[in-house]
């Protein structure tokens, strides 16, 4: 694929832009007067703009690359990771769990674990969080910085330095409010400048019914679009229900899930660790005005989360139907190739050699197609880009990930072009502002503060977190770097939190519901879950996969259809091994923390929230069950 | 804190939709997507979106939102 040219006024909406989000740091940088200021917000903001921060940070780039990768691999039942996978968790948080974080007046998830139970569980969260956080900054920021070096011939390192420059800009001047008020500024241009992609894309492929009907030959024959391996059928109905597939078993349906790994394993383990306990997100809700707004902040963020499939899943459903087009003259774009080995593959088409046009691309091709090509060019010449069109047509491998920005080159004129390429750019520094802002938090006040400079003045504190900040990106560059060398260690890495995450679920469930988890339990039973997780791991293998880093490297005792059945099964594994453990040993070890100790921290010990004085649209509760409602309405819309 | 996103959101979309409008109106042939005038159309609705948060902007006067 060809580099895309930029124009004048692409540059000029993308500058705005940057201008715009530097602006805003300028203008708070007058407010941060003291720590608490520049790391936590001092508790400030209203909901609505909590609400849709909270949903920025964890829009990040690679997400919306990946949700339209998966649309076109899996169909709409990738929305499960926003209906099952999100929303309920939201809620939850909103409804239960606010109260302790935001009651207790800790500054941070860590500082939370430390007051419920004690040094120690902060910091097992507090150093795997910081380390986390900076790779997860880290893989995005090299990710965005390729696909800007494919796609606008951008230089690697310009890309990087040239956006992480701007997040440390405006972080540095304006701290949390700042990542904040941008997030919310980042919601608008993400939505705004991929709404009208995904417009044209329907439009083209004949609306949503067309769209739909050219998906049930996807699913009947999807390796005719090198989706899957030949041989490989679905029902009619496998890219377009949501549940249907699901239900039927493992092998009906394109992710290779079973319903109960989806309901337990994504819809409560891994849904519920990430966003009831990951502080990127709920740091947006702690900084929240009051306790009403602090409740009600996820719950905002809920409803733009609730109908996001339809801007960043559609347009891989888009792309997949387009490829069964032939008279639409787009397919999913294949692994990116270097000109050279174009050349040496027209050549051989010229040539006739057919045998040779795998090798000389360095990828599988589709061989009907390759003899095709070769006849067509010998009944009449064609053109080195007619025949360079032709190959890449005839690759059999999918770069999913280019899904997006193939649809967005596509249909943007100059100027929407612009407008697209800022929002992808818009997701990333909303992605990497989240990251930088929850560590420089965590480093100032759960690491430094607790174990290395304990009692200084406050504007120790607030240089510390400035220089935390600056440090957090210079890491998350290095991490990048390391990414782009080392892409094995980076998925070792990536598995080691994965194991790190699983179980931590049920530490915060049985800490904060049931007062006689003790601090030893919560400790002992989440370094077991970690172990009993990657032991988990070495004894299973999904199909297809060789023994070693995708697991089964001990012994392969059991064999999952698909990775993302594996990971399901992992953290619904994870989470059991972990909740017994700190139960059995909560029961064993004596409580080192009274009554009186956990009040505010854990539900019984807590008084009830009575907010029967808010109007009734701000009741937590009341609105958590509407959007539960609206997300089963959905569901079954979908079914 | 002192500043009201709205005011930066309202102005920079307002800012693009009418630099996307006008390029639709000015340069037509190079604007088109699908038979449509899409810049024309797109930088429209960005600049009422933008008009409409500088109103509640205006219309807030330094008082956040009480939602």
């Amino acid at each position: 694929m060809q580099a895309i040219q930029l124009q004048w006024i692409d540059y000029t909406i993308l500058i705005a832009y940057v201008a715009f989000v530097i602006g805003i740091g300028l203008a708070l940088s007058r407010y941060m007067k003291t720590s608490a200021d520049f790391l936590t917000s001092a508790r400030s903001i209203p909901t609505w703009v909590t609400g849709l921060a909270f949903i920025s940070a964890n829009l990040g780039a690679l997400e919306l690359v990946g949700m339209a990768a998966s649309g076109a691999k899996y169909g709409i039942s990738t929305a499960h990771f926003y209906w099952v996978g999100a929303i309920p968790a939201m809620i939850f948080l909103a409804v239960f769990m606010m109260p302790f974080y935001y009651g207790s007046k800790a500054r941070s998830v860590p500082e939370y674990l430390k007051m419920r139970f004690d040094e120690r569980v902060r910091a097992l969260n507090s150093f795997a969080f910081a380390v986390m956080t900076i790779f997860a900054s880290g893989i995005s920021m090299n990710a965005l910085a390729k696909l800007l070096h494919a796609l606008l011939g951008w230089d690697y390192n310009f890309a990087l330095f040239v956006s992480s420059g701007v997040v440390l800009l405006y972080v540095l001047k304006g701290g949390l409010t700042s990542a904040i008020y941008t997030e919310v500024l980042q919601f608008f241009m993400i939505v705004l400048g991929f709404a009208p992609v995904v417009y044209l894309g329907l439009k083209d492929v004949g609306g949503w019914h067309s769209m739909n009907s050219a998906l049930q030959t996807v699913a009947t024959n999807p390796a005719a679009i090198y989706l899957k391996d030949a041989g490989t059928t679905y029902a009619p109905n496998a890219w377009t229900s949501a549940w249907q597939p699901v239900l039927a078993g493992p092998t009906h349906n394109p992710m290779g899930v079973d319903w109960f790994a989806m309901i337990f394993g994504l819809g409560f383990v891994l849904s519920f660790g990430y966003w009831c306990t990951n502080f990127l997100v709920v740091q947006r809700a702690m900084a929240a005005k009051n306790m009403t707004a602090a409740r009600n902040t996820p719950l905002v963020a809920a409803v733009p989360k609730m109908f996001f499939p339809f801007l960043v899943i559609v347009p891989g459903m888009i792309a997949a139907a387009l490829t069964t087009l032939p008279d639409k003259g787009y397919r999913i774009p294949p692994p990116v190739i270097a000109q050279a080995n174009y050349d040496k593959a027209i050549a051989d088409v010229k040539n006739g050699n057919a045998a040779n046009i795998a090798d000389d691309l360095g990828k599988k091709v589709d061989a009907g197609k390759i003899t095709s090509l070769i006849a067509a060019n010998t009944a009449s010449k064609l053109t080195d880009t007619q025949i360079e069109q032709g190959l890449y047509n005839s690759v059999a491998e999918n770069d999913y990930d280019g899904v997006i920005l193939s649809l967005v080159k596509k249909y943007c004129p100059a100027g929407l072009l612009g407008l697209a390429l800022t929002a992808l750019l818009a997701s990333f520094m909303s992605g990497m502002a989240g990251n930088v802002t929850a560590f420089n938090t965590v480093f100032t006040y759960d690491i430094y503060q607790a174990y290395f400079a304990k009692g200084k003045s406050d504007a120790h504190y607030m240089w510390m977190g400035k220089v935390i900040t600056v440090v957090g990106i210079l890491l998350s560059i290095g991490a990048a770097y390391f990414a782009s060398m080392y892409n094995n260690c980076m998925d070792i890495i990536q598995l080691v939190f994965g194991f790190v995450n699983a179980p931590l679920f049920a530490t915060f469930l049985l800490g904060m519901f049931w007062k006689r988890t003790t601090a030893t339990g919560a400790f002992l039973g989440l370094f077991g879950g970690i172990g009993s997780s990657a032991l988990f791991h070495a004894l299973t293998i999904a199909q297809g996969n060789t023994p070693g880093i995708k697991g089964g490297y001990l012994k392969v005792v059991s064999i999952f259809p698909s990775e993302m059945a594996q990971n399901f099964w992992l953290a619904a594994f994870a989470f059991i091994a972990c909740f017994t453990l700190t139960l059995v040993i909560s029961l064993a070890t004596s409580r080192t923390k009274s009554d009186a100790d956990l009040k505010g921290l854990v539900y019984s010990l807590t008084p009830k929230i009575v907010d029967n004085n808010a109007p009734i649209y701000q009741r937590p509760a009341v609105v958590g069950v509407v959007l539960l409602i609206v997300c089963i309405i959905l569901n079954l819309i979908f079914w | 804190m002192g500043l009201d996103i709205r005011w930066p959101i309202g102005l920079m979309f307002t800012l693009i939709g009418a630099l996307l409008a006008v390029f639709g109106l000015v340069k037509g042939s190079e604007s088109v997507s699908l038979g449509i005038n899409i810049n024309l159309i797109w930088g429209a609705v960005l600049l009422v979106f933008g008009v409409l948060m500088l109103l509640g902007a205006i219309k807030g006067g330094k008082t956040p939102p009480s939602a």
